[in-house]
């Protein structure tokens, strides 16, 4: 099974090992201005999960190319970009200035930040505008709080989206037990961890069986197990979040897990038929 | 490379209200005092940042206080019972200061045990809420202690190259009085590699991550 890190759960500069033990980095997101993100306090834990509003935090595309990228292709792993922006032509921006970069083989379109205003136009018509803007393969992330998961996901491969990333985050809010004042700053965040890990496994079921992409499952991966169920809900690779920040040696240890387990290939993949159609979305 | 070991606990001691926690220090180095690391809080989503307080033979020792999931957690351990440990990381004290003069509040003072080690025990100056709390400064020597109202910013005397970890107001006063001073600041951190970005802190009027960035940072 391939591995990847999910957009913003890690720092190849910072962590160039943990990069190395994955087979794809994803950037964080990079919009085309610089953002110094929101203010702190940007994370904390609940007792299933965490949440954050970092609020993509980013050098800004320009930054990003002359000084970010270069160090990353001195890494030689295979790269993804995410990319983010508040308009259509935000990400048509983005995704036109990572033309020609060989050491980019995919890029993820973030259409579902929690933690920022979203960009008017729907899921579809920015993967159309940057379908127009680039020949590279685009991956649509999506948010875990679209109604109809399945009708979004046949929209943007019909707009030429090449494949999906299930999940973003859920948004959600905890307060300080003693002040009952929020705890983080920005009051609502995206919450990820072991408690997503069901609403991600629903919408990859759900995507599986309304389009052909390759989907990247990620939400709550904590270990082998976990990328099994991944690969019976419909995803071709996995995305390691949250893990990462609680063990860093989480990518060799499923590897591990999964080479214990039973053949992967003897997962049964499950039909259709298993669960009601009207509670596919 | 980041270090990440299975250690187990030697024993969790009480000190007034805070905890001691010993484990078995294993392949693991205690780095420079100031630096921390990362323990696994059994039963949580994430580990925990805590500074080197103490690094007897063979063992790393943790200052900390009971007072969340986490904490409470850690606390909890026995002796035998095993942790997963990340560390050390980050940025710790520059020790090459002629008159070093270690300064700190409540839990603040968790890594000036290992730092006044290193230095040969200079003065500390330590303060504390209340006499119950005040019992964790038998860690430090040569210590004075003023206990509230007294703050340790109405005992500093003049001269001295301060290192400093304590409440964030205790800092910001010692930043004004003292503009020299080594400051050991604390975020919650979802990681302490780098990967999170949510220990940021304002440095040169960007955000930096205090775990990459610090968590000692020079005060001017």
């Amino acid at each position: 099974m391939v591995l990847l890190n999910a957009s913003g759960c890690l720092d190849a500069l910072a962590a160039p090992d943990v990069a190395r033990s994955l087979d794809v980095f994803v950037t964080k997101t990079v919009t085309p201005e610089p953002r110094e993100g929101n203010e702190p306090t940007r994370i904390a834990e609940t007792d299933h999960g965490m949440l954050n509003s970092i609020g993509l935090q980013n050098p800004g595309i320009e930054a990003f190319l002359d000084g970010v990228l270069p160090r990353l292709k001195a890494l030689r792993i295979p790269l993804w970009v995410s990319i983010g922006g508040f308009s259509a032509d935000d990400y048509a921006l983005g995704a036109a200035s990572l033309n020609g970069h060989d050491e980019i083989v995919s890029i993820e379109m973030n259409l579902s930040c929690p933690n920022v205003d979203e960009a008017p136009e729907s899921a579809a018509e920015i993967v159309a505008a940057c379908r127009a803007a680039t020949a590279l393969p685009l991956y649509a992330k999506l948010s875990p709080h679209l109604p109809d998961m399945a009708g979004v996901a046949r929209a943007v491969e019909a707009a030429g989206a090449d494949g999906l990333s299930l999940v973003n985050t859920l948004r959600g809010l905890a307060f300080d037990e003693r002040t009952l004042e929020p705890r983080l700053a920005r009051g609502i965040g995206g919450y990820s961890g072991p408690a997503l890990k069901p609403v991600a496994l629903a919408a990859v079921y759900a995507c599986r069986r309304a389009t052909s992409l390759p989907i990247v499952g990620m939400g709550g991966v904590w270990n082998g197990r976990d990328v099994l169920e991944f690969e019976a809900a419909g995803a071709s690779a996995v995305a390691l979040g949250t893990v990462l920040f609680a063990d860093p040696g989480a990518p060799a240890r499923i590897r591990d897990e999964l080479r214990g387990s039973d053949d992967t290939s003897s997962v049964p993949a499950l039909t259709t038929d298993k669960i009601p159609a009207h509670q596919l979305n | 490379m980041l270090s990440r070991e299975r250690r187990s606990v030697v024993a969790a001691e009480q000190i007034g209200p805070y905890t001691l926690l010993r484990v078995d220090r294993g392949r693991l180095e205690p780095g420079i005092p100031g630096q921390f690391f990362m323990l696994e809080a059994p039963g949580r989503v994430l580990p925990r940042p805590m500074s080197l307080c103490l690094a007897p033979a063979g063992e790393l020792g943790f200052l900390f206080e009971p007072i969340g999931p986490g904490t409470r957690a850690l606390a909890a351990l026995e002796r035998g019972d095993e942790l997963a440990v990340l560390g050390p990381l980050g940025n710790g004290f520059r020790l090459d200061v002629e008159r070093p003069l270690l300064v700190g509040g409540g839990i603040g003072i968790a890594p000036l045990p290992y730092l006044s080690q290193a230095l040969r025990r200079p003065p500390a100056l330590l303060g504390f809420r209340s006499h119950h709390h005040a019992e964790a400064a038998q860690l430090v020597p040569s210590a004075n202690v003023v206990v509230e109202p007294t703050l340790v910013t109405d005992a500093l005397p003049s001269g001295y190259d301060v290192l400093a970890c304590g409440p964030e107001p205790m800092l910001e006063a010692l930043a004004a009085v003292a503009p020299g001073a080594q400051l050991a600041w604390e975020a919650p951190m979802a990681c302490g590699y780098g990967a999170c970005y949510g220990c940021v802190v304002h440095v040169g009027g960007h955000y930096k991550r205090l775990c990459l960035e610090g968590p000692v940072l020079g005060a001017a």
